[in-house]
């Protein structure tokens, strides 16, 4: 299994490549992942430019350990195959299919990275992949997508295109997003996979940004798509388990591994009673904060 | 490759480099406008140079338009525009003699 | 001859100009001199009227020759109009081989190049040269040697006799009839004029330029009458939307915020910061970023800054309303919100340019600070700074108060994003040294924080403390992998300009600059 495949992704940065003076040195804001952009932000015209500018990229800059995804062309357009070789040979980590509707989509993008894969002798499921779904046809269809391939990590939202088809749009209350959030979240739990938030572009509302990151993580998200570096550090603030949080897991954890080793069946954690469900949500809580950087016990 | 047309990728933004190519018949003609000159004006030219010999481009008239540009971003835009040039923008050789 | 932070100063410009190299920040500590004296003009009639009715009438009267040494304040920074004023008369009267003595020039004194250019002015004797004045030197084209000097150089220079001003021109925000001069209450604010007080003092002739004449006397003055030979009225003295800028606001991006954070967290874990400290910051993003949130920390811990230093702008000025700052002792005001707190606020002074940082009077305020926050264009892996020229070899920068307190303060910390462009500002050798490595404690960079090595004791308090420490030389090698190792900037063989060192020796030369061929 690629190793990469449940790594922490809180958040998902966007970058347009066309911009060298923003792709020089990403990391140092440390998002999780990195999107590197040759779908919406590249214009039309500079569709081939942006593939030298990837590849280069790719290549020759250090991202110290940041995972580089790449949002390749939509399957409607005629650049999304070169951008698979150009990105593959690049080395790139993961690739975004944009506008992903059915599974079908994923295995055509599937079979493409597969022989690029060969091509440029990068080893067989190197490169993950993710779907971005932003159609009514597309969430619709999540189930299905989130199990069509074992490359891919997970499904991410795309509010904007979503919200159009839906003929409504974003309201910033989140009204008109949440039968696909929650669609989403159902759908990719029981499959498996990682989920992921829209973006929130009003880059001057960070309260607001706050408590929709907030209401997503509660729903069960597992990260969220960014436009700007300045979204990172709250981001990561509300998905990094609290010491609260991770001093509970751990007694949740310890409680239930000394009680089953001495055959009891009766968990107590802080004077209340617990059952045996906690315990995979203990260990997540501790393994997500190991992730962020944050946990300094022994378990 | 030859460069069959003037073809010209990159901008003039910070950290970019504007690279323009046209036909030449008397070796690699290069002109470097710099805000870096002094510190990387060299490195700029090797860079392109190197780039050019990569793609095997004998004869060009290339001017380049220099904003800060690293490396990585100069060879892209001498790739760009030497593809372009030619009409290509598929089945391109990445890692060979793009590199 | 080799200085003290390795730099060769040729034997020919020491002859020339008797001065000495560099020796060390700290070499003339105790050394005993004769302060220079002006000469005056006894004024004993009391029929004598001191206002002149123009600039040209006052030139004449102070017997303006050839030849003369001219000086002029900076408080006016880009929306000064005294320099340009003044020398317009001068010109006209045909007079040459001035040697204009400022504390700073800016871009607002490019109409000064085309008297560089016929010989009027031969000589420039300032903390930082900007725009046309600055390429004007870099190309060659001033007759003598310009000499770039920190605040609290020029004034031992003027003190120590190295300089002899002829004629001091001060702007004058308010000035009564017999020349004692305020910085506020006038059509074109600057707060303060510290930096003229010594002009006052030392130059034979002072003549006060003002456009807001007010009652007499003009009390309390910042500039004493019994130091001042004429007054002359114009209309604008400066323009007063570029004499104080709109408030300084703190950075909201997020590298830079990333600096100030890493140089919060740096201070607060020092043994330096405690209830009453001093603290001296710039007016870059980065530093008001990390004055607010310092604030913010002493607020929750109780802790007070005692004296808050120097330059000083709305943030500043804010911690002082908040209760938070107990004295705040000013040389300069950056913003609207500073003027006013100077006019307002009790425990807001005015010290002049040498109580501030001359290094040779009986101990500067800046030998009192804990904390100074400062920038620079490039440090090299020796803590050397270069404030003034740019990576094209072009003077384009000042010295300011940068040597002054970098020697005086227990914990200079500079800041400086790692690559500016593609331009490495962490480099193996400074392009012109002007603040000595000696001096710098702390660099912080995008890409982690540098201890001077000579520092053992912060190395040592900082052993456990979360941030990321590397050393200069690793934040030089991360700047070349990424940008490629630059190319030294070749100069041609004439020195064109002398970096002074506070002390008066020489730290640095600066040569004329070359054509970069291929």
């Amino acid at each position: 299994m690629n190793p990469n495949l449940k790594r922490l992704r809180r958040s998902m940065m966007f970058l347009n490549v066309q911009k060298p003076g923003l792709i020089k040195d990403p990391y140092i804001y440390k998002p999780d992942s990195i999107m590197l952009d040759l779908e919406d932000a590249v214009a039309e015209n500079q569709k081939d430019a942006a593939r030298y500018s990837l590849y280069h990229a790719l290549q020759e800059i250090d991202y110290r350990g940041v995972e580089r995804v790449v949002r390749i062309n939509g399957l409607d357009t005629p650049h999304w195959q070169e951008d698979i070789r150009c990105c593959v040979a690049g080395g790139c980590d993961s690739i975004r299919i944009a506008k992903t509707e059915r599974a079908a989509d994923v295995h055509l993008v599937e079979e493409y990275v597969a022989a690029a894969e060969q091509e440029f002798g990068r080893p067989e499921g190197s490169v993950l992949l993710m779907a971005a779904l932003e159609s009514t046809r597309g969430v619709l269809n999540a189930l299905e997508i989130c199990e069509s391939s074992s490359r891919l990590f997970g499904v991410a939202l795309s509010g904007g295109d979503y919200t159009k088809d839906l003929q409504t749009r974003i309201t910033g209350t989140g009204v008109e997003l949440a039968g696909a959030r929650q669609h989403m979240v159902i759908a990719a739990r029981a499959a498996g996979v990682q989920c992921f938030d829209t973006v929130f572009t009003n880059l001057d509302d960070m309260e607001g940004f706050v408590r929709e990151v907030e209401m997503i993580k509660l729903m069960g998200f597992d990260g969220k798509s960014l436009v700007n570096p300045r979204q990172i550090e709250p981001t990561h603030k509300v998905f990094t388990p609290t010491e609260k949080d991770i001093i509970f897991a751990e007694k949740v954890v310890r409680e239930i591994d000394e009680k089953k080793a001495m055959g009891i069946g009766v968990f107590t954690v802080d004077g209340k009673m617990i059952d045996i469900a906690f315990y995979d949500g203990a260990k997540r809580t501790i393994d997500l904060a190991k992730a962020s950087g944050v946990y300094e016990g022994d378990l | 490759m030859e460069v069959k047309g003037t073809a010209m990728a990159g901008t003039l933004e910070s950290s970019d480099a504007q690279v323009t190519v046209e036909p030449g018949t008397n070796g690699i003609e290069l002109s470097v406008e710099s805000s870096v000159l002094n510190q990387y004006g060299r490195k700029i030219r090797q860079t392109v140079l190197d780039t050019l010999a990569r793609l095997e481009v004998a004869n060009a008239k290339v001017t380049v338009v220099d904003k800060g540009a690293l490396d990585c971003t100069l060879k892209a835009r001498v790739e760009g525009a030497v593809f372009r040039s030619n009409g290509i923008t598929e089945n391109l050789p990445w890692g060979g003699a793009i590199k | 001859m080799i200085n003290s932070v390795g730099r060769d100063i040729p034997d020919k410009v020491l002859q020339e100009t008797g001065k000495k190299v560099f020796q060390g920040a700290y070499a003339r500590h105790n050394e005993v001199y004769q302060k220079a004296a002006p000469k005056v003009r006894g004024v004993v009639d009391p029929k004598e009227d001191k206002i002149l009715p123009s600039i040209t009438e006052a030139l004449k009267k102070c017997e303006i020759k050839d030849g003369m040494t001219l000086s002029f304040h900076h408080h006016f920074r880009e929306g000064d109009y005294v320099v340009n004023m003044v020398m317009e008369e001068v010109h006209k009267m045909g007079i040459k081989d001035i040697t204009i003595c400022a504390s700073s020039m800016g871009k607002a004194h490019d109409p000064i190049l085309p008297m560089i250019e016929d010989g009027t002015v031969v000589g420039i004797q300032s903390s930082g040269v900007r725009g046309k004045i600055g390429w004007a030197i870099s190309t060659g084209k001033l007759k003598n040697y310009a000499v770039m000097r920190s605040h609290g150089g020029r004034v031992r220079a003027i003190e120590e006799g190295d300089v002899h001003i002829d004629i001091a021109f001060i702007g004058a925000p308010t000035c009564d009839k017999y020349g004692n001069m305020r910085a506020t209450g006038g059509k074109s604010d600057c707060g303060v004029l510290s930096y003229a007080y010594v002009d006052a003092q030392y130059a034979d002739r002072v003549v006060a330029v003002t456009d807001c004449l007010v009652p007499y006397p003009n009390l309390p003055a910042s500039i004493s009458q019994v130091n001042v030979d004429y007054v002359v009225v114009v209309d604008e003295i400066g323009n007063p939307a570029k004499i104080a800028t709109g408030a300084a606001k703190p950075t909201r991006d997020v590298r830079r915020l990333m600096m100030a954070e890493y140089c919060t967290q740096f201070v607060i874990n020092t043994p330096y910061f405690k209830d009453g400290f001093s603290y001296q910051t710039g007016v870059g993003g980065a530093s008001i970023a990390s004055t607010i949130s310092l604030g913010k920390i002493m607020k929750e811990r109780g802790i007070k800054m005692g004296l808050g230093l120097g330059g000083i702008a709305g943030p500043l000025c804010q911690l002082l309303e908040d209760g938070l700052i107990e004295k705040l002792v000013d040389t300069q005001d950056f913003d609207l919100k500073a003027i006013e707190s100077i006019k307002a606020n009790p425990n807001h002074f005015e010290i002049t340019a040498s109580e501030y940082a001359n290094p040779m009077n009986k101990g500067a305020y800046v030998n009192q600070l804990d904390f100074v926050i400062l920038a620079s264009l490039e440090v090299d892996v020796n803590f050397n700074c270069n404030v003034v020229v740019g990576s094209d070899g072009m003077v384009t920068g000042a010295q300011g108060g940068h040597p002054d307190t970098s020697a005086g303060a227990k914990c200079t910390i500079v800041i400086v994003p790692l690559l500016q462009g593609r331009i490495p500002a962490i480099c193996t050798n400074v392009t012109t040294v002007t603040t000595p490595g000696e001096t710098v404690d702390v660099v912080i960079t995008d890409y982690g924080i540098a201890i001077n090595p000579r520092r053992q004791d912060l190395i040592d308090i900082m052993k456990d403390v979360k941030l990321p420490f590397k050393t200069m030389e690793e934040l030089r090698d991360i700047a070349y992998s990424i940008a490629g190792e630059p190319d030294p900037v070749e100069f041609g063989e004439r020195v064109v300009g002398i970096i002074e060192s506070r002390d008066g020796t020489v730290i640095d030369v600066v040569r004329e600059i070359k054509q970069f061929e291929m």
